[in-house]
C-alpha cells in the first residue's frame, strides 16, 4: 500500500493536478480567515465595478498633500481622458475643416490638440453634422479646455448656518497624496458583480461550497454505485437482474434532464446547497455501479476468491476482503470524476436557475448565472464570469490530471 | 482396492453448461464418477475439456445444471452458508496457479490462521496457533520465520504452491482437489511438490483427485485414470490398463503428445 502511494505521488501528472487541488484547496481554507467579510455583503452602489484600487475621494482631501512637479502629468492626465473614440471624432472634424488627412495623427496626442484648438470653431457649421455631434464637439472642447487649464481646483462646503457654499481649500494639478495616508482604500482584485458585492471573497466562498457538493455528491453517488456494484457483481442471478435493470433504466433517462426534473419539483427554498448536493449524487451514481458490477464479475471467480471461500469464510467477509480491495483503485478514480462532475452539474443547474437558492451561499454555478443575467458578458465585464470559469476549470482540469496519473500507476498497460 | 466399499464421493450424471440457445455449450457432460476412500484418480484431458469445471462441480462453488453429487452415499446439500462451510472441511482443493491463488492485500499468517480457525481453533492461545503454523510449514520445508508477516508476492511460486499444501496439512480434509497444482511450476519443484503430497497423503489419509493435462504425472501418482475430452470421459480404469493398452485413439494421441528427451518430436498428431 504504501509501495502504491509512493509510485503515485512519483507520477507528474499526479503531482501536478494535486498541487494545483490543494492550492485551491488552501486559498479556501485560509483567505477566510484573513479577509472576514461575508461574501454576500454589498459594498458597492452600482453593478460591475472593474477591478482596481479603490481610493476614498473624501479622505484624500483631508490628507496631507505633497507637491511633486511632474513634467508628463498634463500628458497622461489628457492621454487618459482623450479616448480612442474621441480622437477619431477629432480627426473627423479637422477633415471636415480642410486639413489634409496625411497631416493628422491621432496617436500624436500634443499635435492633434495643437490642431483642434487652431481649428475648433464652434460656430461653423459643417455640412451633414447631427445636432447631438454637435453637442458633443462642445462638450468635448469645454472638457479638454478645463483639463488644460493650470488653475487648481476648489474645495466647497455648504455653510449650515446660512446654507451658502463657502470655499474650504484648494486643489492644485500638483497635488498628490500619499496612498498609504489615506484612511480608507479597499483593493478589489477583481471589481465588484452586479450586486456591488467583492467578486473576490465571493468566488472563495463559492468555491468552498462547490467543492462541498462535489464531495458530497460524490460520496453518495459512489457509495450507491459502489454498493449496487459490488451486490449485483458477486451475487448475481436474481439480484444482478433487478439492479441491472434499475441501473439501465437510470442509463436510458439522460442524468441531467433527471437532475432538472428533481430540481424544479424541489422549489427554489427547499432547495439548499445540501439538497442540491444530494439530488446531484442519487442521479450520477449509475456508470459506477456497472463499472463496478463487471469488475466485481471478472474477479468473483478468481482462485482466491475460491480460496476464501473454500476456508469458509462468509459473503460479507469476501466482498469485503477479497473483492473490494482489488477494485478499490478503480473505485477512488471514480470518486474523484463524480467530484469534479458534481461540481459541474451543480454549475449547469444553476446557470439554468435550478440551483440552490440564492440567499445563503454563493456557489460557481450561481455567480455564472448572475453574471448571465445581468449580462455581464455583452457589457464586457470579463471580472464577473471569467475568474469563475478559470476556477470551475482548474478544479475539474486538476482533478481530471490526478486522475490520469494514478490510472497510469494502477494500469500499467496505459503507461507511456 | 475393495469395490464393495459404498463410494466416498460420487457423482451421477452430472451436467454443466453455459449460455442458452446458440451459445449454449455444455462443458460437463454426463459425467459418472466413483471416488473410494484411500484412493487417487487422476482426470486427464487437454485444455478446454472441463476439467477444471468439472472439479468446481464437485467442490461445490459452481451449481450443475442437471445431475447429482452424492458424499458419503448421501445428497450432498449445500444450499446455506452452513451447511457449505460443513462440506468444505471434508473436501479442498489446490489450484492451478499460486500466484492468482492468494489474496495480495492479506498476509501469509491469514491464509494459515484461516485454516486453523475453520478447524474449530478459533479460540486457541496465540503460541498453540503458532507452534500449528510452524509445524505444517516444517512439514513442506519451509521455514515459517521466513514467511511471517510477508505478503504472497514476496514469494516464489513453488514456495507459495508449498504454503497451499501447508494449508491441506492444517485442514485435513477427507478429500483434496488438485487443479494441475505443479503446472505452472519449474520441472525440479514439482518433484519436491509432488512428494510431499504424496507423504501428506500417507500422513492424513486422504483421497485425492488430480486434475492434470500430464499423463506422465498420472500414472506416476494414480491409482485409476479418467480420460476426459469433450466434458466426457472417453476412458477410464486403472492407470496401468488406460496408459499402457490405450484403447481410445484420443488416449493414444495423449500419450504420444509427451515430450521425451533424446527423442525427436512427433508433430504429425499435433
Amino acid at each position: 500500500m504504501k509501495h502504491i502511494l509512493q509510485q503515485v505521488f512519483r507520477s507528474g501528472k499526479f503531482v501536478t493536478g494535486f498541487s494545483i487541488f490543494m492550492a485551491i484547496i488552501l486559498i479556501v481554507v485560509f483567505y477566510p480567515m484573513i479577509i472576514t467579510d461575508a461574501p454576500l455583503s454589498i459594498i458597492g452602489q452600482g453593478t460591475f465595478f472593474p477591478p482596481g484600487i479603490y481610493v476614498s475621494v473624501y479622505d484624500s482631501l483631508s490628507s496631507t498633500t505633497y507637491i511633486l512637479n511632474l513634467d508628463d502629468a498634463t500628458t497622461k492626465r489628457i492621454t487618459n481622458k482623450l479616448n480612442d473614440e474621441d480622437r477619431v471624432s477629432i480627426k473627423e472634424w479637422l477633415v471636415a475643416a480642410g486639413i489634409p488627412e496625411s497631416e493628422i495623427d491621432t496617436t500624436d496626442t500634443q499635435k492633434l490638440l495643437d490642431q483642434w484648438f487652431t481649428n475648433y470653431d464652434s460656430q461653423k457649421n459643417v455640412p451633414g453634422m447631427t445636432n447631438a455631434k454637435r453637442n458633443y464637439y462642445v462638450r468635448l472642447n469645454t472638457a479638454l479646455k478645463s483639463l488644460l487649464s493650470p488653475e487648481a481646483a476648489a474645495v466647497m462646503q455648504v455653510n449650515p448656518l446660512n446654507n451658502e457654499l463657502e470655499q474650504i481649500g484648494t486643489i492644485n494639478q500638483t497635488d498628490y497624496v500619499n496612498v498609504g495616508e489615506v484612511a480608507n482604500i479597499r483593493i478589489l482584485p477583481l471589481g465588484t458583480d452586479n450586486f456591488g458585492r467583492d467578486v473576490l471573497t465571493e468566488l472563495v466562498s463559492a468555491t468552498r461550497v462547490s467543492l462541498q457538493i462535489g464531495f458530497v455528491a460524490g460520496i453518495i453517488a459512489t457509495l450507491i454505485g459502489l454498493t449496487l456494484g459490488l451486490l449485483a457483481g458477486y451475487i448475481g442471478g436474481f439480484v444482478d437482474d433487478i439492479i441491472t435493470f434499475i441501473t439501465n433504466l437510470f442509463i436510458v433517462i439522460p442524468p441531467f434532464v433527471l437532475l432538472i426534473l428533481i430540481s424544479f419539483s424541489i422549489g427554489q427554498e427547499q432547495r439548499g446547497a445540501f439538497t442540491i448536493a444530494v439530488v446531484i449524487g442519487f442521479t450520477s451514481w449509475v456508470w459506477t455501479a456497472r463499472a463496478v458490477r463487471s469488475q466485481v464479475i471478472s474477479l468473483r471467480n478468481r482462485d482466491h476468491v475460491n480460496l476464501s471461500k473454500l476456508s469458509g469464510h462468509s459473503i460479507v467477509h469476501i466482498i469485503l476482503n477479497d473483492i473490494l480491495p482489488y477494485i478499490l483503485s478503480y473505485v477512488i478514480m471514480a470518486f474523484i470524476l463524480q467530484i469534479s462532475s458534481g461540481i459541474l452539474a451543480e454549475a449547469g443547474l444553476s446557470i439554468l436557475g435550478l440551483g440552490p437558492r440564492t440567499t445563503d451561499v454563493p456557489t460557481l454555478g450561481l455567480m455564472m448565472n448572475w453574471a448571465m443575467i445581468y449580462q455581464a458578458h455583452i457589457l464586457g465585464n470579463w471580472w464577473a464570469y471569467m475568474p469563475v470559469l478559470v476556477t470551475i476549470a482548474l478544479i475539474t482540469f486538476s482533478m481530471n490530471l490526478m486522475n490520469t496519473g494514478m490510472d497510469q500507476i494502477f494500469n500499467p498497460a496505459l503507461r507511456d | 482396492m475393495d469395490k464393495e466399499k459404498k463410494p466416498y464421493l460420487s457423482a451421477k450424471g452430472v451436467t454443466k453448461s453455459f449460455g442458452f440457445g446458440r451459445q449454449k455449450t455444455v462443458a460437463v457432460d454426463n459425467i459418472n464418477l466413483d471416488l473410494y476412500e484411500g484412493e487417487v484418480i487422476s482426470i486427464v484431458g487437454e485444455s478446454g475439456s472441463g476439467k477444471t469445471t468439472l472439479s468446481k462441480v464437485l467442490l461445490g462453488l459452481i451449481n450443475q445444471t442437471s445431475g447429482d453429487v452424492y458424499f458419503q452415499g448421501v445428497k450432498r446439500d449445500i444450499s446455506s452458508q452452513a451447511r457449505k462451510r460443513e462440506y468444505w472441511k471434508n473436501i479442498q482443493a489446490i489450484f492451478q496457479d499460486p500466484f492468482s491463488s492468494y489474496n495480495i492485500f492479506n498476509k501469509i499468517d491469514s491464509v494459515l490462521l484461516d485454516c486453523i480457525n475453520m478447524r474449530g481453533g478459533v479460540y486457541f492461545p496465540r503460541e498453540k496457533k503458532t507452534e500449528m503454523m510452524i509445524e505444517a510449514c516444517s512439514f513442506v520445508n519451509l521455514k515459517f520465520e521466513e514467511l511471517t508477516n510477508k505478503y504472497p508476492f514476496e514469494l516464489s511460486g513453488g514456495q507459495m504452491q508449498r504454503l497451499m499444501i501447508a494449508r491441506i496439512f492444517l485442514l485435513q480434509p477427507k478429500i483434496l482437489l488438485a487443479d494441475e497444482p505443479t503446472s505452472m511450476i519449474d520441472a525440479c519443484s514439482r518433484a519436491t511438490i509432488l512428494d510431499e503430497l504424496m507423504h501428506l497423503r500417507k500422513e492424513v489419509g486422504m483421497t485425492i483427485i488430480f486434475i492434470t493435462h500430464d499423463i506422465g504425472l498420472a500414472y506416476y501418482v494414480s491409482d485409476n485414470v479418467y480420460i476426459m475430452e469433450k466434458g466426457r470421459f472417453v476412458e477410464s480404469g486403472a492407470a496401468d490398463d488406460v496408459i499402457l493398452r490405450p484403447k481410445e485413439p484420443y488416449t493414444q494421441r495423449l500419450i504420444n503428445d509427451v515430450p521425451k528427451i533424446y527423442e525427436e518430436w512427433d508433430l504429425s498428431t499435433v
